[in-house]
């Protein structure tokens, strides 16, 4: 069990991410375990992944395709995004698409180089939970939620840009 | 001008704050040199070959006077009382300490300014035409739309870590000066057969390593869609844009793989989903932004005025310098003055406090207190009555202000090169000189007429020298300096990248090169053919036998 943080928390998680080998393999998890699978690996063989006695997810590398897991997100507590380096913004793209496009409700993780200066751009394009890179800070993370108090975008967060916000108080006043 | 309200000011205090809490993570070993390098990058800030290097922004070259009078402060406090203006419209500062980069920050935040995202792998600095609100020849004016832009660009949570730099130029007049088709995304404005008035959008164009005309991908875009577009396109090349090799990351690269049309393709169908939506920009948003660029309170005054034409008549070197470096205003009465930062012997670009603060007093004195930064690295007065060029022209002389040069081949756009840039593979600053006192004579130099020169000290082409009728690009050959000469390059409505006539010349050879090819110019031109449209029509051939001629 390690420490995450959801929702704005940190908690204890009792999912195991599962990442394949140099030679593409899985390490053999106990059966009860809660995995999360990298997709790939997921797409080729779903129905054995629905034996399990533990729950099962699936992580999203920056260069997979969102929309081939969309009819199946329903399914799923939990889906996780990589991003093997913070520099790779892929995974920014592929929150918004499962969150707006696809419609997808439960767990949005970020896995991988994730710490405190990013929680705020993951947090409004729809993660929702971070598993902070080892040896970064947890508490020092939870302080990255606050760095901006507004934005000027239209976000899965906060639909309506500010642009709209500031016109509708305009309208107000007047 | 656009004005902050409480919430662009808390949006950039908070950003401030964000900085100097990163320095010192790393000041104190929490944040390693490369989770700290994009970070700073993010925020303007390189370290550069004698000092860090700091970009401060100057959203689409406006300025205000007071925010001139920041700028001076912060280089007579911070750094070594310069600064530096570039191709970008932005200011850099090359000399100042890290620890104290947090406090320029909150320096500039008190005038409304930032450094956010003048460099790093995401959207840069919004540039347009430093003529616009004044130009005779505008359809629209692009201020509001870049100021728009400016607020959607930053810190967009989904475009903070794209795969490389991203850079959008805005044009709302027939003529385009804001070099639109050699950005990543270019928005060039056109009427369609309603009469409505919207963007071309042009994407893939750009400098560096592999110089590309953009394309046109959409040939009308109704303005109030523009922010759900840029979405969309920025969304494919965030999404599949090439991330394995920095020289191959750009969004050309993405398009020229895809094709134009297969680009293009990809964009729309990513535009269904975004079209319409809640970023879709309604008539009272665009309002709001338009009502910060009102005409200011202009007088109503005839066109050249008796006091005016009499001088023009009288002083030959005020005509020289109003023909070249004054600009015809929409507004009878007024002109536009480029302050020319092309004196021979100081960098290109390189403006000092006192020049900083002289040129905010006149702004006030003779304008209503604005300024444009042009990116050729000039800075403009946009609105000086006529009847006050006379005073303005004296003044910008004391300064060292008024080289009537403006869009002649000694007013050279050039980067810092090497004397600063570790980037840069040769000096760029000491060759543009040698250039510029070659072509000393004021008579042959205006008889040569307008010529672009750009100069570049490396191949990543701040100085735009492809798109340079004449363009240098310095090159390294075992550890040393040569130059390499282009012709042919033009930037605005017929947008053409440079080819190169041959060998690269050693640094002393350069003037000699430029001499010879000024001569065939001369003896071949025709009805007063300017240096670009003769290189057109003869081709680069002539000019390569006479400048590799051996001498017998």
């Amino acid at each position: 069990m390690r420490s995450i943080i959801k929702d704005g928390q940190v908690v204890t998680d009792s999912w195991t991410v599962l990442r394949p080998d140099e030679a593409g393999q899985l390490p053999e998890v106990a059966s009860e375990r809660d995995v999360v699978v990298p997709f790939a690996i997921w797409k080729a063989e779903p129905a054995m992944w629905q034996n399990r006695a533990g729950q099962v997810a699936v992580w999203l590398a920056p260069d997979d395709e969102p929309a081939e897991l969309a009819t199946h997100l329903a399914s799923f507590p939990l889906v996780a995004v990589d991003f093997p380096a913070f520099t790779d913004g892929r995974g920014y793209s592929i929150g918004r698409l499962l969150r707006e496009r696809y419609r997808y409700q439960g767990e949005l993780r970020a896995l991988g180089d994730v710490w405190q200066d990013l929680v705020h751009y993951l947090w409004q394009v729809g993660f929702n939970s971070f598993e902070i890179k080892e040896g970064k800070n947890l508490e020092d993370a939870l302080k990255g939620f606050g760095t901006f108090s507004e934005r000027y975008h239209s976000t899965w967060r906060e639909p309506e840009p500010l642009f709209r916000r500031r016109n509708s108080r305009h309208e107000n006043v007047a | 001008m656009y004005r902050y309200d409480e919430v662009d000011y808390r949006i950039v205090r908070e950003r401030v704050e964000q900085f100097r809490d990163q320095t010192r993570r790393f000041l104190a070993g929490e944040l390693s040199e490369d989770e700290f390098r994009p970070l700073r990058l993010m925020n303007g800030l390189y370290i550069q070959r004698h000092a860090p290097m700091l970009r401060i922004a100057i959203p689409y070259g406006h300025l205000a006077s007071r925010q001139l009078r920041k700028l001076a402060h912060i280089a007579r406090t911070y750094d070594k009382g310069y600064g530096h203006f570039t191709t970008r419209q932005n200011m850099q500062f090359n000399w100042p300490a890290l620890e104290r980069v947090p406090d320029i920050l909150a320096e500039l935040a008190e005038v409304e300014m930032h450094a956010i995202q003048t460099s790093g792998n995401c959207v840069r600095n919004t540039t347009t035409d430093a003529f616009a609100g004044v130009a005779a020849d505008e359809l629209i004016d692009p201020r509001p739309y870049c100021e728009i832009i400016r607020q959607w660009s930053t810190l967009h949570p989904e475009f903070a870590f794209l795969p490389r730099k991203f850079k959008i130029a805005v044009s709302g007049s027939v003529e385009d000066r804001a070099a639109t088709l050699v950005h990543d995304v270019g928005l060039h404005v056109v009427r369609n057969a309603d009469g409505e008035v919207g963007f071309k959008v042009i994407v893939g164009g750009g400098l560096g390593r592999t110089p590309m005309v953009g394309e046109v991908i959409r040939e009308f875009l109704p303005t109030h869609h523009i922010l759900t577009y840029l979405d969309a396109i920025l969304r494919v090349y965030n999404r599949y844009g090439r991330r394995d090799n920095k020289y191959k990351a750009r969004i050309k690269i993405l398009v020229k793989a895809l094709t134009p049309q297969g680009f293009a393709a990809k964009v729309e169908d990513e535009w269904l989903h975004l079209k319409d939506g809640p970023a879709t920009l309604r008539d009272v948003d665009v309002a709001h932004y338009a009502s910060f660029f009102n005409d200011p309170a202009y007088e109503t005054r005839a066109a050249n005025p008796e006091g005016f034409a009499a001088k023009l008549a009288e002083d030959r070197a005020f005509a020289r310098w109003v023909e070249h470096n004054t600009r015809t205003h929409k507004q009878p009465g007024y002109r536009s003055v480029v302050l020319s930062l092309k004196k021979t012997g100081v960098p290109p670009g390189d403006i000092t406090a006192e020049q900083m603060e002289a040129v905010a007093d006149w702004s006030e004195r003779f304008g209503f207190g604005e300024i444009r930064v042009a990116h050729e690295q000039n800075v403009i007065l946009p609105d000086v009555k006529e009847s006050d060029l006379y005073e303005v022209w004296q003044l910008a002389r004391s300064q060292g202000f008024a080289t009537p040069n403006v869009g002649l081949l000694t007013d050279i756009i050039c980067c810092p090169g090497g004397d600063f840039c570790s980037l840069a593979n040769a000096r760029s600053i000491p060759v543009a000189e040698a250039i510029q006192r070659k072509f000393d004579d004021l008579d042959y130099l205006h008889d040569l007429g307008e010529i672009d020169c750009n100069f570049s000290g490396c191949m990543n082409a701040c100085g735009h020298h492809h798109i340079g009728n004449i363009g240098i690009l310095g090159v390294d050959k075992n550890g040393e300096e040569w130059y390499q000469i282009t012709l042919g390059g033009s930037q605005g409505n017929h947008t053409a990248i440079g080819k190169v006539i041959g060998p690269s010349f050693a640094q002393a050879d350069v003037p000699l090169a430029f001499e010879k090819i000024m001569n065939l110019y001369v003896e071949q031109r025709q009805d007063g053919e300017r240096f670009i449209e003769t290189v057109r029509r003869i081709g680069l051939e002539p000019f390569k036998e006479r400048v590799y001629a051996k001498h017998h």
